[in-house]
């Protein structure tokens, strides 16, 4: 493989759709090794799907997504499995088991890939309890924690095995202050020491700015900028600057695509 | 979830009270200890009429069951019913001129066949031919025949 | 008319997709089974919920089934003067028919519509993507323990039930209604036979808690992950095992005869 660039992953022309609505139309994208980088576009976009793309639990319907240069769509169910242990996922929703405590379900990676022996399993779960900061948690059940807190710990639950690479689906949403400013550190220095790759999907664009190497910014099944957190903060699209400022005018749309306001309205008038 | 102690030895009640009520199918309700394969043998018997036996028939002596109808076919030659029948190795002394009948258990009850045990010194083994045989009681039969008993009689 | 003609095809194509996609899950939550022996952890916990969960229901209904059973054979046997056939009455009943049917009906709607509801929440909240996304594959780590206790606890329920009616049987006939205690079990230990009947029944139970629990494991990982679709396949798990059980019962009754 001539994997000589320094990207661990690398997507090329990706497509994808569901049912009728287009969310992909030939996207490409380079997470380089040992960065940050973060995928910023507005709701419904499709940054979780692209996630998931990546992780190998959709197919695309055309395109590439090479993982060490071996084209994740291809792969055939076993060799996906392994390729999955270099990966941490931080899902939006924290996705918890619900039948185990805290505790049980960061040892759970470990317990079905390693033979550690239950000592070590513990000490390397309270490790990463202490990471969040929800080592006193640790015998709570899933349900007994609060939104931010569940996402603390499927943090903790991502990083338990050691991956190569980690993707985050918003990971700061829900944490107050201080817990986000602990979870950026973790992230800033989990990647400065192990050279650790992150993927990160995040509306927080302070943050995000703050500790990305590099931001793809897309819409509309595009790429509509990409580039160090500097280049995005001084670009000349109206649309990225739009984005990357927050302004509510501007060529991006806050509404989930329809017909215009007032026609909708007066359909409704005109049916009486 | 309970605490796994609890867990496991709820699981290991289940399991046992499952074999057993198993194991009480097959001992108190179908007595398969009896006739556990191996220790028995084979005999077989001639019938002019076997008339509601059925494979799994009981074979009793004295009112004991001690064996089970296997297999009833046809002789090509004979016509006659062949009756094989399987007996529990512990009845392993029955005289060989011993006398099989077909009865049927109360009024309408089910057919078994009865042996009645002889005198002779050799006994019964794998493959023995019982020779005295008496057929099915068929109901019909026996009153067809008293009433031409009767009507002879008269027209006497 | 040639539209027709391609939405049946269209629909044909699509039975049949549907239908291999759901057999080559069933043989890769058969070929985990290997993988389970190594785990008997993961069985137990599904042996407590599928199978001790569900033992009290299915003994009390035994108990009163029987007792039934030893009614109205007693009523309609004493006409006939063969009201010591009673206990063979009662005995193949059970062991034939009801118990592993009744069984697996209640077996259905106690164990299977929970199970449907488990893996159809846990879909709906990401459980199984995430356990995918930890490189555990949902089929080997959810579904197959589940499917192996099922079959597992079906034929030791039924025999349960089984064993708890004859002797709910014996407690009308004998100890109420004054069936000889001898003839109630020495007629039905010379009628029941062991192979003919007892096996069978087991097999039989074998079959549908194979059928059963796989409806419901299925259910759950296929429903749509809302709460509608979660109590949807919940439904569906009873419904569709109601009447596979009714139908594969004649079809092995058929067969075994
Ligand atoms: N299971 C699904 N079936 C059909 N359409 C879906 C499904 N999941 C998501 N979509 C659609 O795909 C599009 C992209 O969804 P996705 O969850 O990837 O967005 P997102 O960028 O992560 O948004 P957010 O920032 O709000 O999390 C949305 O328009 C949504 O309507
Ligand atoms: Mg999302």
């Amino acid at each position: 493989m001539p994997s000589t660039d320094n990207n661990l992953v690398r997507i090329r022309d990706l497509h994808f759709s569901r049912g009728h609505s287009k969310i992909f139309n030939g996207i490409d994208i380079d997470i380089p090794k040992g960065k940050i980088t973060a995928i910023m576009g507005p709701s419904g976009t499709g940054k979780t799907t692209l996630l998931k793309l990546i992780g190998g639990q959709l197919k695309p319907q055309q395109g590439t997504i090479l993982f060490h240069g071996e084209n994740i769509p291809a792969m055939k169910t076993k060799k996906l499995y392994e390729v999955r242990k270099k990966m941490g996922m931080l899902f939006q929703s924290g996705a918890l088991l619900t039948d185990m405590s805290v505790f049980d379900n960061i040892a759970f990676p470990l317990r079905e890939h390693t033979e550690l022996p239950e000592v070590m399993i513990r000490d390397l779960v309270l490790m990463k309890l202490q990471a969040v900061g929800l080592r006193g948690a640790r015998d709570l059940n899933p349900s007994q924690l609060s939104g931010g807190m569940a996402r603390r710990v499927a943090f903790a639950r991502a990083i338990a095995l050691d991956p190569e690479m980690i993707m985050f689906d918003e990971p700061f949403t829900g944490q107050d202050p201080i817990s986000m400013g602990v979870l950026v550190q973790l992230i800033r220095s989990m990647n400065e020491a192990l050279e650790l790759t992150s993927v990160m999907v995040s509306h927080d664009i302070e943050e995000t700015m703050a500790i990305a190497d590099k931001v793809y910014i897309i819409s509309q099944g595009k790429i509509m900028g990409y580039g160090s957190p500097e280049e995005m903060n001084q670009s000349d699209s109206p649309w990225i600057s739009q984005f990357v400022h927050g302004e509510a005018d501007g060529p991006v749309h806050f509404h989930y695509q329809a017909r215009s306001y007032s026609d909708d309205i007066f359909a409704g008038e005109n049916r009486d | 979830m309970p605490n796994s102690r609890i867990l496991e030895i709820s699981v290991g009640i289940f399991v046992a009270v499952g074999i057993a009520a198993l194991l009480v199918l097959a001992v108190n309700v179908s007595n398969v200890s009896g006739f556990s394969a191996g220790s028995q043998y084979t005999i077989t018997a001639n019938f002019d009429d076997v008339s509601g036996l059925k494979p799994r028939s009981a074979v009793s002596i004295a009112g004991v069951t001690v064996g089970r109808v296997t297999s009833i076919v046809v002789d090509p030659e004979t016509y006659e019913a062949v009756v094989a029948m399987t007996i529990d190795a512990r009845f392993n002394d029955v005289p060989v001129d011993s006398s099989v009948g077909i009865y049927t258990a109360g009024l309408l009850g089910e057919k078994y066949v009865g042996i009645e045990p002889g005198g002779a010194p050799d006994v019964l083994e794998e493959g023995s031919v019982i020779r005295l045989t008496q057929s099915s009681i068929v109901l019909e039969k026996l009153i067809s025949q008293f009433l031409f008993s009767q009507s002879d009689k008269k027209e006497e | 008319m040639f539209d027709w003609f391609a939405q049946l095809g269209r629909s044909a194509i699509d039975f049949f997709a549907r239908l291999g996609s759901e057999v080559l899950l069933f043989l890769q939550a058969i070929a985990a089974f290997k993988a389970l022996v190594f785990r008997p952890a993961l069985i137990i916990q599904q042996l407590f919920s599928i199978g001790v969960r569900s033992m009290l229901i299915i003994i009390v209904s035994g108990f009163f089934v029987g007792m039934v059973l030893g009614l109205q054979g007693y009523n309609t046997l004493i006409d006939f003067g063969a009201e010591e056939s009673l206990g063979v009455m009662v005995a193949l009943s059970l062991v034939r028919e009801l118990g592993p049917v009744v069984t697996a009906l209640l077996y259905a709607g106690r164990a299977g519509s929970a199970l449907t509801a488990e893996i159809g929440l846990m879909k709906a909240t990401e459980q199984l993507s995430g356990l995918e996304m930890m490189a555990v594959n949902p089929v080997e780590r959810i579904l197959a323990p589940r499917l192996l206790a099922g079959i597992i606890s079906m034929p030791l329920l039924a025999a349960m039930f089984s064993a708890v009616g004859v002797f709910g049987g014996y407690l009308v006939g004998v100890d109420m209604l004054g069936v000889d205690t001898g003839a109630y079990w020495s007629q039905m230990q010379a009628r029941v036979d062991f192979e003919q009947d007892i096996i069978q029944g087991v097999i039989k139970s074998v079959v549908f808690g194979v059928v059963t629990t796989w409806i419901a494991v299925y259910e759950g990982y296929t429903c749509l992950p809302t709460s509608e679709g979660v109590s949807r396949s919940t439904t569906r798990t009873v419904v569709y095992s109601a009447l596979a059980v009714l139908g594969l019962d004649f079809l092995l009754t058929a067969l075994m005869l």
